[in-house]
């Protein structure tokens, strides 16, 4: 990524859930689109006012899920099958209920390490760097016990000063410029 | 449903919100978040620790004497024998891994049945699974013979074009215990990335700031990751809680296919699961109650915390029992002579004291006394019965494999089995292996999730006129 310079957004912060969800849903409903909270655990009702409702960590489960249970139905069947057939006593060879059970536990470690990495990866993570971490007060408040609300400048909306006078009006803690 | 008074004057209920108090009162985001970090962020490490870590240690590496002594000389130096050709081998590794059980139980079923209490526990129970799964996943690899090709069970091209035996149910164990123990080791992990992210802002010294921060992968908490985050582990949780059930069923299946009288039985998928979880919720107990009186965390694991986990052992002992009923009860109504001999000899042929030791240890003893409250808050006593079930059910695995081995159809195949002393060694070893590990986790990773804690707190409560308002699109 290049290096960009001047303002990543403003940072307001608050000191309850309920105060950043109340600023959080004005914003939306004042035309805001380009934003997001952070807090220090999940705030549900400040993900809901802010428009975000669904996600696909779900879906990449599913299609995880159902990739580990073909890859290792296929592999049981083609290996006792095809590779290397074993006659026991006459027994079948596409004894399929035996192969039920290595291909269930491969559906589950699919899909989990799908859920797992997909999330990961719809969340940008890693991402060691971020310019939030430029802000002051967000080391001391962020992951411990504040909650911050960020305009983020790309939203076409953003003006510096227009954008700080409309935080304030939410008696945030404080409004900081964040830097990228 | 018809709502039960509350009395006022219980203590044990918030006066505030009328709930039941799972966390002591009190305590705010910054208070448990510093008092957990602190643990870990602390420059002083106690003297406690390093006396503890330093037999732990000294375990492990007998452990790795007797390892050593083992790849070099072969499974011979063990006691296993004609018939008891599985010794402390298998018994240690379904003793390891029942243990493991609890901490997905505590992680992921009571996610699911949202049971809020769990929060305070389920960090350092998902550890005790992962160094429990540890030392269990070692036992079957030793167990081979020639360890150094025990990958010759995976799936894999080579040039022998060999390829491994899926109807087996030894199979299906390297497929169960290796997708537990990856699961585990993520769902524990994403458990604790934004964690590490309060570990990295809070820490001082630069080293532990590079360590947790590479470990936070750049965890900043909002709320669109978060709720992807709650979603993942939502769905990790769904995923790990038929994988558990699925794991000891499997192990148990490794027993109940074969036609040995003692092992050729339906009972033993949810007996062994059941059994699985009553070892694990000591094994949790043997571990907590000394951990929150060392670390001063009275206030986040509670006698409630104590409490309810009896409770769980109290239940799944009774499946327990109702499995060991079976198994005498099927002995008499099979009409099969082995098998009613089997029972005979279980109870009292030569090796008769270990069903005895069994019996007290897991039935007599725990199911009579958990009922009490006096008894389930008292510390000491949940220490102790803790240690008194873990026995039980190392007998449990003891009986199962041995007694049904040495004396089965034909008596001039009967035998005995004395474990060596490196069985001895290597048994021991591990426990020493396992405490070491989890001092190394109690003293670098935080051992109570903090971000889980929050929400518990009456701080997160949101006022209910913000809640009720609709988002304006």
């Amino acid at each position: 990524m290049p290096p960009r310079e001047g303002t990543y957004g403003l940072l307001a912060e608050f000191d309850t859930p309920g105060d950043l969800v109340r600023a959080a849903r004005q914003a939306r409903q004042d035309g805001w689109r380009r934003m997001d909270c952070y807090t220090p655990y999940p705030v549900e009702e400040a993900a809901e006012a802010i428009g975000f409702h669904r996600n696909k960590v779900p879906l990449l489960t599913l299609i995880g899920g159902l990739m580990g249970l073909a890859a290792m139905f296929t592999l049981e069947t083609w290996v006792s099958v095809l590779a290397y057939p074993l006659n026991i006593a006459g027994r079948p060879t596409y004894s399929w209920p035996a192969f039920i059970v290595p291909a269930y536990e491969w559906t589950i470690l699919f899909a989990g390490l799908s859920a797992a990495f997909g999330m990961l990866a719809l969340n940008g993570l890693p991402a060691l760097y971020h310019p939030l971490f430029n802000a002051p007060n967000f080391r001391d408040g962020a992951t411990t016990d504040k909650f911050f609300l960020c305009l983020e400048a790309l939203d076409p909306k953003f003006d510096l000063l227009e954008a700080r006078a409309y935080l304030e009006s939410f008696q945030p803690l404080s409004v900081v410029e964040v830097e990228y | 449903m018809a709502t039960t008074p509350v009395k006022p004057k219980d203590h044990e209920i918030d006066p505030a919100t009328g709930e039941y108090r799972v966390i002591a009162p009190g305590q705010t985001f910054r208070s448990v978040t510093e008092k957990i970090s602190h643990i870990v962020l602390t420059p002083q490490t106690p003297l406690g620790w390093f006396a503890i870590f330093g037999v732990g240690g000294a375990l492990a590496t007998m452990l790795l004497v007797a390892l050593t002594w083992l790849f070099l000389v072969g499974v011979g130096i063990w006691g296993i024998t004609q018939p008891v050709a599985w010794g402390f081998a298998i018994i240690n590794f379904v003793w390891w891994i029942g243990i493991g059980h609890a901490g997905t139980l505590i992680s992921a079923i009571l996610l699911l049945f949202k049971q809020g209490w769990r929060n305070s526990i389920n960090r350092f129970a998902e550890a005790m699974t992962i160094f429990a799964v540890v030392c269990a996943g070692m036992f079957p690899l030793i167990h081979i013979g020639r360890p150094w090709l025990g990958y010759w069970m995976l799936p894999y091209p080579n040039t022998m074009t060999m390829w491994p035996q899926f109807r087996s149910p030894l199979m299906w164990d390297v497929f169960a215990v290796s997708t537990y123990a990856t699961i585990s080791v993520v769902f524990w992990f994403i458990g604790m990335v934004p964690d590490f992210g309060t570990m990295r802002d809070r820490a001082e010294s630069k080293a532990a700031q590079y360590f947790y921060g590479i470990a936070s992968l750049g965890w900043r908490g909002s709320v669109r990751h978060w709720m992807r985050y709650e979603t993942a582990s939502l769905l990790l949780a769904g995923l790990a809680t038929p994988l558990v059930l699925s794991v000891h069923t499997v192990i148990s299946f490794d027993f109940a296919v074969a036609v040995l009288p003692g092992w050729h039985t339906t009972i033993f998928p949810p007996y062994f699961v059941a059994g699985a979880i009553y070892s694990g919720f000591a094994m949790v107990l043997t571990l907590a109650i000394p951990l929150r009186k060392f670390y001063h965390l009275e206030g986040l694991v509670t006698e409630r915390h104590i409490d309810n986990m009896g409770k769980v052992m109290l239940a799944t002992g009774f499946i327990v029992a109702y499995g060991y009923g079976m198994e005498v009860f099927m002995a008499w109504y099979s009409a099969s002579h082995w098998e009613a001999f089997m029972m005979w000899n279980r109870m009292f042929g030569p090796m008769g004291w270990s069903y005895g030791v069994l019996i007290f240890c897991n039935i007599a003893f725990p199911l009579t006394t958990l009922w009490s409250r006096k008894l389930r808050t008292n510390i000491a006593f949940m220490f102790f019965i803790s240690i008194v079930v873990n026995t039980g059910m190392w007998f449990e695995r003891f009986v199962i494999v041995v007694t049904s081995l040495y004396r089965d159809f034909l008596p001039s195949s009967w035998g005995t089995y004395r474990a060596t002393k490196w069985d001895y060694m290597i048994y021991v070893g591990t426990l020493g292996l396992f405490t070491a590990l989890f001092l190394l986790f109690v003293r670098f990773l935080p051992m109570i999730p903090m971000s889980e804690i929050r929400m518990m707190l009456p701080g997160a409560k949101i006022e209910p006129k913000i809640k009720a308002a609709k988002a304006g699109d």
